[in-house]
């Protein structure tokens, strides 16, 4: 079929669009940057430029929509315009060219009010408890996805738990950069135990969306490697891949979360280059437990993560290996 | 008083629907005669009649002061969803006592006798039909027995919550009330003052939900409307003189007189109705099914699920409730033949008598029973556990040595003669100063000789021995004693001390004789030395028979609340008889055993048992040396020890001398019970005993002996693929069946032989616990389903020709339907027979892909170098809960935390099964009787805090 998906030069939807042009679809992409994926047609504009938009859908069976601003600090206004109306602007565009099947690439933070999350299943989207821009924006985002879910266009949401591999900057980036320099405490001692999920199988996962959004759609699902860890571990296990040496101090997880709020604040009114080292959201995520019931979406999708945590590292490793060979 | 008429509840209170809801006017009697009030009443009738469904007899709900008919609102609701999901239907009534809930106000006083009547009153008016069961709660326990003395020909079953019906003449009443009753407080704490009424509502186990609360309160807002509660607080009959004493005492005799199915759920934190009440009405009524609910207090209906205990209850005997005539055998009648049914291993003692004959001495005691002038004519197979002893009692030969650190006075040596003389003096002195067979006798006496005299003197005259161990802690031993309520209670001075501060019940004897001002501290009635006086002219009564109550044993708590378990005569002489056969015990063997329960058996099996210098409270103080001491004193060729006493032995074996290893090398039999053991451990202690064959028994406190497996048998098991503990291949006539786990963790399966099925152990031994006691829930939980397995055993022996399997058939094939024991315990049976013990059913991680057993990948992890002792426990909800491993480390951690990560990834490389986290401890919470059982319910709760975020602190 033609897929169409947005945001596909990010390390998530540049495995996506591979993803789909290796299952034989027709991919194309829509970003401002080129997607460097080979075997798409790029189509270059933004989100919330509905010609643009239109443009790339048309003819489309369906939609994969990741386009969005993902960051831990940053004007609020920016994250509403992107993930709110980017969406709603998706959302238009695909109903209008007809499209099928639309997959809503959300996040598990929409319905994580900062509590311990243990064994949950995917709760319903709620900006009111979201913590942050980010999550908030992206729950009004899930949300009106799922309301357009129709028989003529199958909505799903899927929203993938801390996507790592080799190549993304986001976390693995953030994470090397901080313990090289001795800025990654451990809370608590690092025990909280969290999902994650390596690129592949979030990959593999959404275009299983894609491919049964005919049964599995109208609702949110979360996806994971199905393999939680302490944090602790998990970060001294991309460290170790790496070549650098794991965080070896604990705060107290309050602290964390209070001087992490107060750094924002900093931050907020002295924008750099750099992130804040800590953020309330991040102590948070770093702090308490969020691990998922992976039983339903396995189900639904008939879909199985295929790269282990250990494999994923494995990969990682060679991967910084490379580098390390290169530099 | 002031007078008010009935009304409806209001509508919105939590969990109690409006429909229930109903007034009727009533024609009063006694001293309402002529008049007319309205009772406020909730019933399920026309629920049912508009479901159209047949109803089999109706409920009568009783409450109490100062409650209303919403205490049984959960009955009410749960009995109407039942008969809407099909089962059959039972019609719930829960009336408000006049001047109480929302009946009327009637400025009359109503003492007991009125109350009943006024009962009477009300069910006439309802025109109540068909059978009734009484139920009540508190004083309205009283009520609703006195309307079933008073209703035979419709009563077919009673039911009671923590009540009573007698009060002993000279016994205070319960502290709170005395001071509820005091003068000048009585109007202001129930009447003027809400205080009677909040103080019920605070007995809570946890604190009630406001709205619950308000509820409760809902009738009693005002001084106006809680005439009623003092009235009740006034009319409890304190003493004899009391105006509501001649009812009381009426009731209570009916009550003695009733032949019915009874239930009685029972809240023991309760500071009114405690245990004394419990235990008065089971003497009242024998053959109640008694449930203790460990933790739940005087509000048990908030604290318990009581309703649904109640509608398992009426399902079970939905037959005789509905048609009292329907059974053979009245409940008194029953219970009293359920003794006589428990004979079912006759045929076989027989056979098994005439073995040991052609190759024993009169040691083996099952040989000689149509011997023993002790038996009973119709009771021909059962020998008493005092048989040898009485076989001995002219041999001035060593029957008992005890080498244990108590005491300065060296080694004490008992002879038989000295045995049993002491036995025969006890029995007559206990006679003498009034414990009768079937009375319970608390024993708080340290192992030793006399606690060996004591027991086989409470033996012979049928007293039921309690021994409950001070493993459990104070907390759990006085749960234990006041659970069981002894009659006497036997002790040294800690244990007296203990009876007296924390109120534990029982005419106190004390075992050394104590000067009087200490007696007179202690509540001491008698001394041991002052029964052999008192007795010195009493005959012994007949003994018991092998169906009467010998003992109740408390578990070790390692699972929950300690429970007890009450053995009869004839299964401990079948522990004693399987334990002859299995390790052929001779009069000459002897027993070296730092183990309690085995060191009590010496006597019964007729051979020499030494106790070694150890304190026989800890098990660790045992060393090598002392071991080859108590050999060399008593030629002993047997030796119990328990894991724990093992590893100090192990570990100070450096300081046997030539001499003490040569003693060692007599041992020709060695046993490690009480918990299992590793195969390294039992490989070390053989090394020392180089004759002795090492086993390693599987049992528990209700079944001591299940399989066994040697030394030999468990290398050979070693290199075997499958996972757990080999324990071996059941003893003698013991029959084991495996009841599989279905995906949600539950043992639903068929009990069955098939090998390689994972699920719970379910055992059958003619020396099988009897019951548990007071815990009629917990009973029934332990025998349901597995009725199925002795067909299924008929089944397997019909279909197989193997040596094991022949033996299942004489059993079932002898008419004498085995007795079966869901043991909690998980595990399966290999091709060959024997079984793997995999861990608890509660310890059972039911994941994403269905239940997982700790213990196989416990003993992977205990492979890797770095870890002494593993624990592999679930995080999460049930049904995706994740497998965690929690380690001790050599060297030890000094906190609890996350595993390095190469400690962590050798520990995931060790095992198949996925780890979502590994945590290092400074040490595995444990029980304390064992100091092995790992508590991994305890573990897994703290796991889960540690891995939701929360700050690492130690399990």
């Amino acid at each position: 079929m033609i897929v169409l998906v947005t945001g596909a030069s990010g390390f998530l939807g540049r495995a996506v669009a591979a993803e789909l042009v290796a299952a034989g679809h027709e991919v194309r992409t829509l970003q401002r940057r080129p997607s460097g994926v080979d075997g798409v047609t790029d189509f270059l504009g933004s989100i919330n430029d509905p010609e643009h938009v239109s443009r790339a859908v048309a003819g489309a069976e369906g939609v994969v929509h990741l386009a969005a601003k993902v960051s831990l600090a940053g004007d609020p206004g920016a994250f509403h315009t992107v993930n709110v109306e980017g969406t709603r602007t998706a959302l238009d565009a695909a109903e209008a060219a007809g499209v099928s099947r639309f997959v809503q690439v959300s996040s598990p933070s929409v319905a994580h009010a900062g509590t311990a999350l243990a064994g949950v299943g995917a709760e319903p989207a709620s900006p009111e408890n979201a913590r942050g821009d980010y999550a908030r924006t992206k729950a009004e985002a899930e949300l009106l996805a799922l309301a357009r879910d129709s028989d003529a266009m199958r909505v799903i949401a899927i929203r993938p738990h801390i996507v790592w591999g080799p190549g993304d900057t986001q976390l693995i980036g953030r994470v090397v950069d901080r313990a090289r320099s001795g800025r990654l405490p451990l809370l608590n001692g690092g025990t909280a135990l969290i999902d994650t999920t390596y690129v592949d199988n979030a990959a593999s996962g959404i275009a299983a969306a894609l491919h049964r959004a005919d049964t599995a759609h109208g609702k949110a699902y979360v996806l994971t490697n199905g393999e939680p860890r302490p944090v602790g571990d998990m970060l001294a296990a991309i460290c170790l891949a790496a070549g650098v040496r794991p965080p070896r101090w604990s705060i107290p997880a309050a602290l964390g979360r209070t001087a992490g709020s107060a750094i924002e604040k900093v931050w907020a009114v002295r924008p750099g280059a750099d992130e804040p080292p800590m953020t309330r959201f991040l102590a948070e995520q770093l702090s308490t437990a969020h691990w998922f019931d992976q039983r339903d979406i396995r189900e639904a999708l008939d879909w199985v993560p295929a790269v282990s945590i250990d494999e994923g590292l494995r990969r990682l490793a060679a991967h910084y290996s490379e580098i390390d060979a290169l530099g | 008083m002031v007078t008010a008429p009935a009304a409806t509840p209001p509508l919105d209170l939590p969990g109690l629907d409006p429909r229930f809801s109903h007034i009727i006017a009533v024609p009063g009697s006694g001293a309402d005669a002529g008049l007319t009030h309205d009772w406020h009443y909730l019933d399920t009738g026309a629920e049912l009649a508009r479901l159209g469904v047949p109803v089999i007899g109706t409920i009568l709900a009783v409450h109490g002061n100062p409650t209303w008919s919403y205490y049984w609102r959960d009955l009410l609701n749960q009995s109407l969803a039942a008969a809407e999901a099909g089962a059959p239907a039972w019609r719930i009534i829960a009336v408000d006592q006049l001047d109480m809930g929302f009946s009327e106000r009637t400025g009359i006083h109503r003492p007991l006798a009125q109350r009943v009547s006024d009962l009477s009153a009300f069910t006439d008016t309802l025109d109540l039909t068909g059978p009734v069961i009484s139920l009540g709660h508190d004083w309205g326990g009283v009520l609703s027995l006195g309307w079933a003395v008073d209703h035979p020909a419709q009563l077919t079953g009673v039911m009671l919550l923590n009540t009573a019906v007698h009060h002993e003449a000279g016994k205070p009443i319960p502290a709170p009330l005395r001071l509820a009753r005091a003068r000048g407080m009585l109007a202001s704490s129930t009447v003027r003052t809400p205080a009677f009424l909040e103080t019920t509502l605070a007995l809570t186990t946890d604190p009630l939900d406001a709205a619950v609360k308000d509820a409760y309160r809902a009738p009693y807002r005002t001084a106006d409307r809680r005439g009623g509660i003092g009235g009740f607080v006034a009319d409890i009959p304190a003493d004899a003189s009391h105006e509501s004493f001649p009812e009381l005492e009426r009731i209570a005799a009916g009550v003695a007189a009733l032949d019915l199915p009874t239930l009685m759920l029972w809240g023991p934190r309760d500071p009114i109705f405690s245990d004394y009440y419990l235990d008065d009405l089971i003497e009242r009524l024998p053959h109640a099914n008694v449930h203790r609910f460990e933790g739940a207090g005087h509000m048990l209906a908030e604290d318990a699920p009581y309703a649904a205990s109640v509608l398992t209850w009426l399902g079970d005997n939905s037959a005789s409730l509905s048609d009292p005539g329907s059974s053979a055998l009245s409940p008194r009648e029953a219970f009293a033949a359920a003794a006589g049914s428990v004979v079912s291993d006759s045929e076989e003692a027989g056979i098994h008598a005439a073995d040991s004959a052609a190759t024993d001495t009169d040691a083996s005691a099952s040989a000689s029973a149509s011997e023993s002038n002790d038996s009973v004519a119709d009771d021909a197979s059962f020998v008493p556990l005092w048989h040898n002893l009485d076989a001995r009692r002219d041999h001035t030969a060593t029957a008992v040595i005890d080498m244990s650190t108590r005491g300065s006075r060296g080694p004490q040596q008992v002879s038989w003669k000295q045995l049993a003389d002491r036995v025969s003096q006890l029995a007559a002195g206990l006679t003498s100063i009034g414990v009768r067979k079937g009375q319970r006798v608390s024993l708080l006496i340290p192992p030793g000789p006399t606690l060996t005299a004591v027991v086989y003197a409470c033996f012979r005259i049928g007293a039921v021995v309690v021994v409950a161990d001070a493993g459990l802690g104070v907390k759990g031993l006085t749960r234990a004693v006041r659970g069981s309520w002894p009659d006497f209670v036997i002790g040294e001075a800690p244990g007296l001390a203990a009876a007296r501060t924390l109120g534990w019940p029982g005419v106190r004897i004390s075992a050394a004789r104590l000067p009087k001002i200490s007696a007179v501290a202690l509540g001491v009635s008698y001394s041991l030395r002052d029964l052999i006086t008192l007795g010195a002219d009493t005959p012994l009564p007949a003994p018991p028979r092998g169906d009467d109550d010998a003992a109740i044993l408390f578990t070790s708590g390692s699972t929950g609340p300690a429970k007890g378990v009450v053995y009869r005569h004839r299964q401990l002489s079948a522990v004693r008889d399987v334990l002859a056969r299995h390790f052929e015990v001779t009069a000459d063997t002897g027993l070296v055993t730092g183990f309690a329960p085995f060191a009590l058996l010496g006597p019964a099996l007729g051979t020499r048992s030494v106790t070694p210098e150890m304190d026989v409270s800890s098990p660790r103080t045992l060393t090598a040396r002392a071991v080859a001491a108590a050999v060399e004193a008593s030629g002993a060729s047997m030796v119990f020890l328990s894991p724990a006493a093992i590893l100090n032995v192990v570990a100070t074996a450096g300081d046997l001398t030539a001499d003490d290893r040569s003693e060692l090398a007599r041992v020709h039999t060695f046993l490690s019970t009480g918990a299992p053991i590793s195969g390294d451990m039992l490989t070390s202690v053989g090394e020392l005993m180089p004759n002795a064959t090492p086993h390693s028994p599987y049992g528990m406190t209700e079944c001591l002996l299940v399989t066994d497996i040697t030394l030999e048998g468990i290398r050979a098991a070693a290199g075997d693929a499958n996972t757990g503990v080999c324990v071996g291949k059941p003893i003698g006539d013991n029959l084991v069946r495996i009841s599989a786990l279905d995906s949600d963790g539950a043992a639903t399966g068929t009990p069955s032989t098939e090998p390689g099925v994972l699920g719970e152990i379910i055992i059958s031994a003619p020396h099988l616990k009897d019951h548990y006691d007071r815990l009629w829930l917990t009973d029934r939980a332990a025998v349901h389903g597995t009725e199925i397995a002795t067909d299924a055993a008929a089944a397997d022996a019909a279909e197989n020709t193997d040596a094991t399997d022949a033996g299942d058939a004489t059993n079932v094939a002898a008419g004498s339907p085995a007795r079966w024991h869901r043991t909690g315990d998980v595990g399966h049976l290999d091709e060959l027979g024997r079984l793997w013990v995999e861990g608890r059913l509660p310890h059972v991680i039911v994941s994403a892909t269905g239940p997982i057993a700790p213990v196989g990948t416990e003993q992977d992890i205990e492979g890797v170098t770095a870890v002494r002792r593993a624990a592999v426990v679930g995080v999460g909800p049930h049904g995706v809960r994740q497998a965690v491993a929690v380690v001790e480390t050599i060297p030890t951690a000094k906190r609890p935390g996350l595993a390095s990560p190469e400690l962590t990834a050798a520990v995931r490389e060790s095992t198949s099964l996925p780890l979502v986290a590994v945590l290092v401890v400074p040490q595995l919470p444990t029980d304390i009787r064992h100091n092995s059982k790992i508590d991994r319910s305890r573990l897994s709760e703290w796991a889960e805090r540690l891995l939701a975020g929360g700050k690492p602190t130690a399990p």
